[in-house]
């Protein structure tokens, strides 16, 4: 075990500040997700129009330029706002508000595609099922159609939420104290430079395999009933 | 308006043999009652005007070649497919429809037609049981969700509908553990559970394989003995003979012949109907 010359307790909060920055982004990354599919799949011209429009602009931008022009984009929009209220100091988002928002976007851009083939692939049978014998609308979505495009949207969703996770270090350049700027700091002052990269690196990877036991048991949950697995 | 139809003298209870093989309990109410449906897609006109009246006890089979559009018009029934033009009465109750911009039919009511389709139970070609759910759940869904019974009550019934599709000892298997004829039965104990007043079964036995068959027509065998009201769309002839007190005859969109089905099978007014026997009767 190397040194870290006290600094394990600023990296432990660094972790804990990632972990928090993952799951937001991931929520709200859903969301988008979700409504970008369903927007996709509307029948009004115009949300399938911005759901294309979401979905390119995320997708052909770096994710760094997006965490940028969220945090600064959204200060000058702040500050434009609060003007004429006579507001003249400086505003912006928190660079906590500013990171979840742009990994959250980045998410939700590419979980749309991923939502959109796997609703795609539920079969128009098992609505019709639901539709004969009386549900409405509310129940076939959250109760038979949901459920089955999640067990085929999991393994895409997983993979973006591992991407999403390394992600977060981008945010350490508008100064959010995650695991990045934690190891920064302490280069900084010990003139360690491997040392605390590789014990950022170790981290990020030990989040990463914790992410994917957690994705395994969720995929086993989801793919129960399919054809090859245990009866239960 | 929709009290007419249900004289003795309207349109929908004619048929190219009324009168002359009805079974005697003509006068038994209506269940579903259909008037002059059509259906098109695009440039192809699928169902050219067909009217029917299934009362209480009727086992109607639908037969004809396929493409025929007897699959269509049984989808129509409960608007899976939205009829291009005509009118569906269920128990009296007219299925509200309107007009669209491009002049399309649309169901006007949707609340109405959840709560019409609750009555009419389905059976499908490919069972469409749901594959994320155990047989029991499978069961369980539409009277808990759509009715709004306590679970307790909703579990004792599926145990006794599965018990008398044979499936008892099935309840907690997946659907894709289960083969196409157990898929099938418990499809049947799921559209039981809703108690429908009149069953639609789409081909229920053309997904299956031939040594599967028998055990699905056993149940719906059942199911007409016990007098519950069916439209049956179905290439089993002989299982159609036998099960049936109508049977119809669709070609090309059009009610070719309507019968008891002795008199049909046995002596088919139309050279299509003897065509059409003739291939599958061998």
């Amino acid at each position: 075990m190397p040194d870290l010359h006290g600094f394990e307790d600023e990296l432990l909060l660094g972790l804990w500040m990632t972990v928090r920055l993952a799951l937001t982004a991931l929520a709200i990354g859903l969301v988008l997700g979700l409504a970008g599919a369903a927007a996709m799949a509307s029948s009004i011209a115009p949300a399938r129009w911005i759901a294309t429009a979401y979905t390119t602009i995320i997708r052909g931008i770096p994710e760094l330029l997006v965490v940028l022009l969220i945090y600064f984009g959204a200060s000058t929009v702040l500050m434009a706002v609060a003007r004429p209220f006579g507001h003249t100091g400086y505003l912006e988002l928190s660079p906590f508000i500013a990171g979840s928002l742009a990994l959250g976007l980045t998410f939700g851009g590419y979980a749309a595609e991923v939502f959109r083939g796997a609703f795609q692939s539920v079969s128009p049978g098992q609505r019709e099922a639901a539709q004969a014998l009386g549900m409405g609308p509310v129940d076939i979505f959250f109760r038979i159609v949901l459920p089955q495009a999640w067990r085929l949207a999991l393994p895409g969703l997983g993979n973006l939420f591992l991407v999403l996770m390394k992600d977060t270090a981008l945010v350490s350049v508008i100064g959010l104290e995650e695991v990045m700027r934690k190891a920064q700091f302490a280069v900084g002052a010990t003139k360690e430079p491997f040392t605390f990269y590789l014990a950022a690196a170790v981290i990020y990877l030990g989040l990463t395999v914790i992410s994917m036991g957690i994705l395994a048991v969720l995929e086993r949950r989801a793919n129960r009933g399919l054809p090859g697995m245990r009866v239960t | 308006m929709s009290n007419a139809l249900l004289s003795p003298d309207h349109p929908a209870t004619g048929s190219l043999r009324s009168g002359a093989g009805l079974p005697a309990d003509d006068a038994a109410p209506a269940v579903l009652t259909v008037e002059n449906i059509h259906k098109r897609f695009a440039a192809l006109e699928v169902l050219r005007g067909i009217s029917l009246t299934a009362r209480t006890g009727d086992v109607i089979a639908v037969l004809g070649s396929s493409g025929s559009g007897k699959s269509t018009f049984l989808r129509c029934l409960n608007f899976l497919e939205t009829p291009s033009a005509g009118r569906i009465w269920v128990h009296g109750e007219e299925v509200r429809t309107r007009r669209d911009r491009a002049g399309a039919l649309r169901p006007a009511d949707s609340r109405q037609l959840t709560r019409l389709r609750a009555r009419v139970g389905m059976v499908f070609q490919q069972f469409n049981l749901w594959p994320h759910m155990s047989v029991l759940d499978n069961l369980i869904e539409a009277p808990r969700r759509v009715r709004g019974l306590p679970k307790r009550e909703c579990v004792e019934k599926a145990e006794a509908l599965l018990e008398k599709v044979g499936l008892a000892e099935r309840r907690d298997y997946y659907p894709a553990h289960l083969s196409g004829g157990q898929q099938q039965r418990a499809a049947i104990a799921r559209t039981l559970a809703m108690d429908p007043e009149v069953i639609l079964f789409d081909e229920p036995t053309s997904a299956l394989d031939p040594e599967l068959v028998g055990e699905v027509l056993g149940v719906i065998g059942a199911l007409a003995e016990e007098g519950r009201t069916m439209l049956i769309v179905t290439h089993e002839i002989g299982f159609a003979r036998d099960v049936s007190t109508r049977a119809l005859f669709l070609d090309e969109g059009r009610v070719e012949e309507d019968g008891p089905p002795d008199i049909l099978f046995t002596n088919p007014d139309s050279d299509r109907l003897r065509r059409f026997l003739a291939r599958h009767l061998h």
